[in-house]
């Protein structure tokens, strides 16, 4: 069993050994060994070539990335959070995603930008935002989402080897979180999501953090006698729309439980895809469970009813069952 | 009097007569390009934004007669001549104007966006300031890779306001990259002066903050940019770091087909138009005896039948397959896209 960010860890260590061309940089991951430690050891074994601190200029480092990546190399770029990468998303958006479309071909960028998404418990408006969403709507980017260790660093080390832009979001809440991990060499493919649990009634569909308050609802339902099916997206983009398709038309229900916002999103997306592909097998409509079309303030009580719960997945099962 | 123009001579005999000649074309074939290219955009040969470089052309000539094949280079969207120049031809380049298969870039660039890998040419970038510390990173890379190239990364005066400038800047000394950073003021962003934007209006300053080697240099003479990017890229290739160099130049058409430049004085335009590069050059060639009336004459006309050549060859060049939309947005095979 080892945690989330020990994958991570692995993933970037192993494909350093593997491939010279290979580096790591970002605020605080080369001294201070990450500001998650996510990256803890990898100066000492790499030293400051290649596991590199800057200073807090994510746009100027980003766009350094972007650059190497042109030029032959394949950094990965920490960002502490994707909420900083903001300030990156002209590098990310406007040269990592078009580089190969506005060169025609002759270059590319294989970049993986990656850092936590998502709500960390009270850190307040500017701190608690998703944006797999954001980043899944830009043709030449693939985004990947996951928590679960071997997953993650099976994707991780994909990623890396990927020849295209990749954005990684991981998760501040879950760097703690254990799984199994073989210590054999092993991948997961990048565009795959894995099916968690079959069942008969309804599927969900989830990923990164929100699969622990699906994973939980589905066992709450289990004991009311409902069957459902868990899918873990692990991609956002390209999507498995196969998997999800085929889920639902197996089940003839569809809950959706994605933390980013409504608008647009990634629980949009797949509502569409249903729609479209499945609407003769459904017996219900759609439906999701977002967070809230707001801004997450600081105090407690703003925590609970703007995320996901299980409470909520549940109350959304039955409503789809008309139970 | 005598004595500064004895000097001059000296420095002029310092160069191989192909020098001044390759200069001199090289400066002519981006001028006669962009007056073509002016023309077919009223013709509406060619669409979108075209921002000329007409008046910088010393730019691009001096800095391509100093610089190394190997060493890459990576600019904004005022970029066509700095691609002439690094020996995109001209039926390639005109073809990416008219939007034909046969373009630089397939067609897919336009105006803003050549690119050439084989020119080691990084291309034309059209986020204000964004190619500033993708310059330094491919700077990173050379170092990387232990080559002793130099990434030569051009911005304007406008761009040099970004904040991404301080950051690259600060992050390039750190790491004692090998990078030249050229910031070609030509006075204006869009229709703003240097002096409105800031106190600072001698952009090379901005290096001192960083104990950056900088320096002005005069932008309507080939000859001092070529000197001053000879000594600069010098000082990268040693490992030294980075070098600022603020070339002083001029657009004299407006910020882009669209910019009539009501913002600037005619006395100001014509005193410029007074010291032209090309003009400057031929004088001088002509003068010191470098090269005779007829060379120059040979060298015009080939240079006008290239043009020529190249609007015939955008003309009858297909346009690009509709399917291409798909194409260079994945490496991967058959990505999914979602096309309803
Ligand atoms: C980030 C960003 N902001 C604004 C623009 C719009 N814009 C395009 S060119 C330009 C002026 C830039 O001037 P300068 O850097 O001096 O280059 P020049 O046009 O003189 O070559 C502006 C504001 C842009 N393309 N990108
Ligand atoms: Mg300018």
């Amino acid at each position: 069993m080892i945690t989330l960010r020990e994958a991570i860890g692995e993933a970037m260590t192993e494909e350093m050994r593997r491939d010279e061309r290979v580096f790591l940089m970002g605020e605080e991951v080369a001294e201070y060994n990450g500001a998650y430690k996510v990256s803890r050891g990898m100066l000492e074994e790499f030293g400051p070539r290649r596991v590199i601190d800057t200073p807090i200029a994510e746009l100027g480092f980003a766009g350094i990335g972007v650059g190497a990546a042109m030029n032959g190399l394949r950094p990965i770029v920490e960002f502490m959070t994707w909420n900083f990468a903001v300030l990156a998303f002209d590098q990310i958006v406007n040269n990592a995603a078009k580089t190969l479309s506005q060169s025609a071909g002759d270059y590319s960028c294989p970049i993986v930008f990656r850092g936590p998404s998502g709500a960390a418990g009270q850190l307040a408006q500017q701190h608690s935002q998703t944006f797999e969403s954001w980043m899944a709507n830009v043709p030449g980017l693939k985004v990947i989402s996951c928590i679960d260790p071997y997953d993650t660093k099976g994707l991780m080390k994909s990623a890396i080897r990927d020849d295209d832009p990749i954005c990684f979001m991981e998760s501040e809440m879950m760097y703690g979180y254990k799984g199994d991990v073989p210590e054999e060499e092993y991948t997961v493919p990048i565009g795959k999501a894995a099916v968690r649990q079959s069942g008969s009634d309804v599927t969900i569909v989830s990923y990164n953090k929100m699969m622990i308050v699906a994973q939980k609802a589905v066992e709450d339902l289990e004991k009311q006698g409902i069957s459902a099916e868990l899918i873990d997206l692990r991609t956002i983009r390209p999507l498995d729309h196969e998997t999800i398709v085929t889920s639902v038309k197996k089940t003839n229900r569809l809950v959706v439980v994605d933390e980013s916002w409504p608008f647009a999103g990634v629980s949009a997306e797949i509502a569409y895809e249903i729609q479209k592909y499945a609407f003769d097998y459904l017996d219900a409509p759609v439906t999701r469970v977002n967070a809230q079309d707001t801004s997450l303030p600081y105090a407690a009580p703003f925590v609970d009813a703007y995320l996901p719960t299980p409470e909520k997945v549940i109350k959304a099962v039955k409503e789809v069952m008309y139970r | 009097m005598a004595t500064r123009a004895k000097k001059v001579k000296k420095k002029i005999v310092n160069y191989p007569q192909e020098q001044y000649l390759d200069w001199y074309a090289c400066m002519l074939r981006v001028r006669k390009f962009e007056e073509r290219a002016l023309m077919m955009y009223s013709k509406q040969k060619i669409r979108g934004f075209l921002h000329v470089y007409i008046g910088q052309e010393a730019v691009c000539a001096g800095i391509k007669s100093a610089k190394r094949i190997e060493d890459p280079l990576i600019t904004a969207y005022r970029q066509h001549g700095i691609a002439l120049a690094l020996g995109a031809t001209s039926d390639a380049c005109m073809a990416e104007l008219f939007g034909k298969s046969t373009g630089i870039n397939k067609g897919k660039g336009g105006s803003m966006h050549f690119f050439s890998k084989e020119l080691r040419y990084f291309g034309g970038n059209g986020i204000v300031g964004a190619q500033i510390p993708i310059g330094a990173g491919i700077a990173l890379a050379e170092q990387y890779k232990k080559t002793d190239n130099v990434s030569i990364t051009m911005f304007g005066d406008g761009a040099a306001r970004q904040g991404a400038l301080h950051e690259t800047f600060n992050m390039a000394m750190t790491w004692k990259l090998p990078v030249v950073f050229v910031c070609e003021n030509n006075g204006y962003a869009m229709g703003t002066s240097v002096e409105r934007t800031s106190n600072v209006d001698e952009l090379y300053k901005l290096g001192w903050s960083y104990e950056m080697p900088s320096e002005p240099v005069d932008g309507m003479n080939p000859m001092a940019v070529h000197e001053a990017m000879h000594k600069a890229l010098a000082h990268a290739r040693s490992g030294k770091g980075p070098y600022l160099l603020e070339i002083k130049t001029y657009r004299y058409r407006g910020h882009s087909v669209s910019d009539p430049a009501k913002y600037r004085s005619k006395k100001e335009l014509e005193a410029y138009k007074a010291k032209d590069p090309i003009h400057l050059l031929e004088s001088i060639i002509l003068q010191e005896k470098i090269a005779s009336n007829e060379q120059i004459s040979t060298i015009q006309k080939s240079i006008h039948q290239e043009i020529d050549d190249a609007v015939a060859f955008a003309e009858a060049s297909p346009l690009p397959d509709p399917a291409e939309l798909f194409t260079d947005n994945y490496l991967q095979d058959n990505y999914p896209f979602i096309k309803d």
